[in-house]
């Protein structure tokens, strides 16, 4: 997948555990938690959500490569490459 | 129903707990023995903000540490007891500046940023009521909490402010004063609290206050109706050294790390008024759970005390214990949890990892303070939520015809407190009747259903009611449903918790939908995002079914616990009431 392929899936993921998140509105250094307001119960969901989409199993201790968009997809892209 | 081995403490551990003979220290307790843990006021009275700050600087403590406060961006802030009583007597001036005094109420909208525990420690000094909101409630549980308290000043943030309260700030009169914590670019009628913090003096003539004089309101919700404002007293102070002392075995110049948010009760009981009432160093971290992160603070900073929460605790779980492994956490003495039950393997987990048990235990918004614990010199039976605490007496008991019965051990039924203990609520704001109905024969009943073993141990079995517990945060169902039925397309809603292994419950909507809507995935995700807008994602559904009708009774209720047995394929139970059943 091309990286701009694995931002889109991952803010299609993020705004359908999160709808009250426009995806227009996020910007990449956005901190999911701090900034989006999605609490740890959806970030459960969203990895879980990653799991099914993309066949990535995100380990606990890499949790924090998933807090914003650009960290995210640049995670996801070196899991997939 | 024990399948468990009991944790069984060792004489060391027992011998050096604050209650060494848990069951002699019960039998001669008493509250007023309590209350010698305490100054009270030079010249008589009692006042929160004293206990916490002011008498141990009297007493040459003034050079400890009381909070260590650690940045989301991974900086580090120590905070003396000298310098947390003189930021809560500037702030106590500022409002005095604005004209705000004695018996007004102060909101605080506020992650875990050191200004926070000024504000709350300033308003107790001056004598105002402080009520802290949770910061991940959206707009509506905020506005609704605001005037039900007619709460009178606002302290927050730039952003919370403009995203939570700007909208409704005109509609509720009380509110006054807005203060924002950081100053950069002040929204339009609120002030910057740095500039009044600088220009105010850090003496302040602490306000004579007496033990049942109001000094916090904290929010709880109910099966129907509004959020309720269970009021405490300045005399709670009273429970909480007592119960921060033999509980959670704080002993002076401990390391304690709270990790509740300061918007709920535990947050302020135990991430404020214990810890620094009985002279801890209180560790603050700014930012949310982080696995690798919380690992570290145990290491790093050493912390001796724990009081954390299941979910948290499950969340460690789930990262495994190799990821723990490679953590120091040698200087960890006692570790406690409360929220929601601890499952046993939970406990058992807590021995393998820290070496030490996590030490469950129970209490609500109601009770102020911890009532039945599992203490430091207490055998643990894991699932147990423990023993009634010195000065607490509790019950199992069956409401029926004639008023209450006492359940036998084993038998499981509602669990009661006989009223009396100093944080107790004194009321529900305005609202008498849902107050009195908490009390039946000269017991307080919980909502929570329990049994009792014969050996004197608590056991939780499940709420009584339709309230839900997730995370630990008890939801209301009715104030989800009220936000969902404002969305268009929703004609009817009820909200239930499912079970949920990390977060203990999560809440579940059905909704029938009004003429001319068809239910799809797109709707779906507009009225979750509607409801998430609305209350915030702590509160709001994680998943909304489509009904064509819900369940009802005659007089035209929805039947809740319908839904839930039926999900759950539990038993229907009485269903003579149904009148119109779901499609």
């Amino acid at each position: 997948m091309k990286p701009e392929e694995i931002r889109l899936v991952f803010l299609e993921e993020l705004t359908r555990v999160a709808p009250d998140i426009d995806a227009a509105d996020v910007g990449a250094d956005d901190d999911l938690m701090e900034d989006l307001e999605i609490d740890s119960m959806d970030f459960l969901n969203l990895v879980t959500a990653l799991h099914k989409r993309l066949g990535i199993d995100v380990p606990e201790a890499d949790y924090h490569s998933l807090a914003t968009v650009a960290l995210a997809s640049k995670y996801l892209a070196a899991r997939l490459s | 129903m024990v399948s468990w081995p009991t944790i069984i403490k060792d004489k060391q551990t027992r011998a050096s707990a604050n209650a060494p003979d848990f069951d002699a220290l019960r039998e001669s307790f008493t509250w007023d023995d309590a209350r010698q843990l305490l100054d009270g006021l030079p010249g008589g009275g009692l006042n929160i903000a004293h206990e916490a700050l002011d008498r141990h600087l009297a007493d040459g403590h003034g050079d400890q540490v009381a909070i260590r406060w650690l940045g989301r961006d991974g900086s580090r802030r120590d905070i003396t007891y000298g310098e947390l009583a003189s930021d809560a007597s500037r702030f106590a001036n500022a409002l005095a500046a604005q004209g705000i005094g004695r018996g007004a109420r102060l909101y605080s909208l506020l992650g875990r940023v050191p200004r926070l525990y000024a504000a709350a420690l300033g308003a107790l000094k001056a004598g105002l009521t402080f009520s802290p909101l949770f910061a991940a409630f959206g707009p509506e549980p905020i506005k609704a909490r605001m005037e039900i308290g007619e709460g009178n000043v606002l302290v927050t943030t730039a952003a919370l402010y403009r995203k939570k309260v700007a909208a409704w700030r005109r509609d509720v009169p009380s509110l006054k004063l807005v203060l924002i914590v950081d100053d950069d670019d002040v929204p339009d009628g609120c002030l910057a609290l740095e500039p009044l913090m600088a220009a105010a003096s850090d003496q302040f003539e602490i306000a004579k206050t007496g033990a049942e004089d109001m000094a916090l309101i904290h929010f709880t919700s109910g099966t129907t109706g509004r959020p309720k404002g269970a009021v405490h007293v300045h005399g709670a102070v009273v429970s909480h050294a007592a119960t921060g002392r033999y509980a959670l075995d704080l002993k002076p110049g401990d390391i304690y790390w709270c990790t509740a948010d300061p918007g709920w009760v535990t947050g302020t009981s135990y991430g404020i008024i214990a810890p620094l009432v009985n002279r801890v160093t209180m560790i603050v971290d700014e930012a949310e759970f982080d696995l690798e992160r919380w690992y570290g603070i145990l290491e790093s900073e050493r912390v001796q005390v724990w009081y954390t929460a299941p979910t948290a605790i499950r969340m460690l779980m789930r990262g495994g214990k190799e990821a723990a492994s490679r953590f120091d956490f040698s200087n960890l003495r006692f570790l406690a949890s409360v929220g929601e039950p601890l499952n046993p393997e939970a406990v058992v987990w807590g021995n393998e990892v820290f070496g030490r048990p996590f030490h469950d235990n129970w209490w609500q918004t109601e009770t102020g303070g911890i009532m039945i614990a599992n203490t430091a010199a207490m055998d643990i039976r894991p699932g147990s939520m423990g023993k009634p605490l010195p000065g607490v007496q509790a019950g199992i008991v069956e409401r029926d015809d004639k008023g209450l019965r006492d359940c036998a051990p084993g038998e499981i039924g509602e669990l009661a407190l006989r009223p009396g203990w100093p944080s107790m609520m004194r009321a529900y704001l305005n609202e008498k009747a849902r107050y009195d109905k908490c009390f039946v024969d000269g017991w307080y009943l919980s909502g929570d259903l329990a049994m009792q073993d014969k050996d004197g141990y608590f056991w939780f079995v499940g709420r009584a009611d339709d309230l839900i517990k997730s995370s630990g945060h008890l939801i209301g169902p009715f104030e989800v449903e009220s936000a969902l039925i404002e969305h268009d397309a929703v004609a009817e809603a009820a909200v239930i918790g499912i079970p949920d292994e990390t977060a203990g419950e999560v809440v579940k909507a059905y909704v029938a939908l009004n003429p001319g809507f068809e239910p799809s995935v797109d709707l779906e995700r507009d009225i979750r995002g509607h409801a998430r807008k609305k209350l915030g994602a702590a509160v709001a559904p994680r998943e909304i079914i489509f009904r064509k009708a819900l369940p009802k009774t005659r007089s035209g209720k929805i039947m809740r616990r319908l839904l839930k047995a039926r999900e759950l394929g539990l038993p229907e139970g009485d269903i003579s009431t149904l009148e119109s059943d779901e499609k």
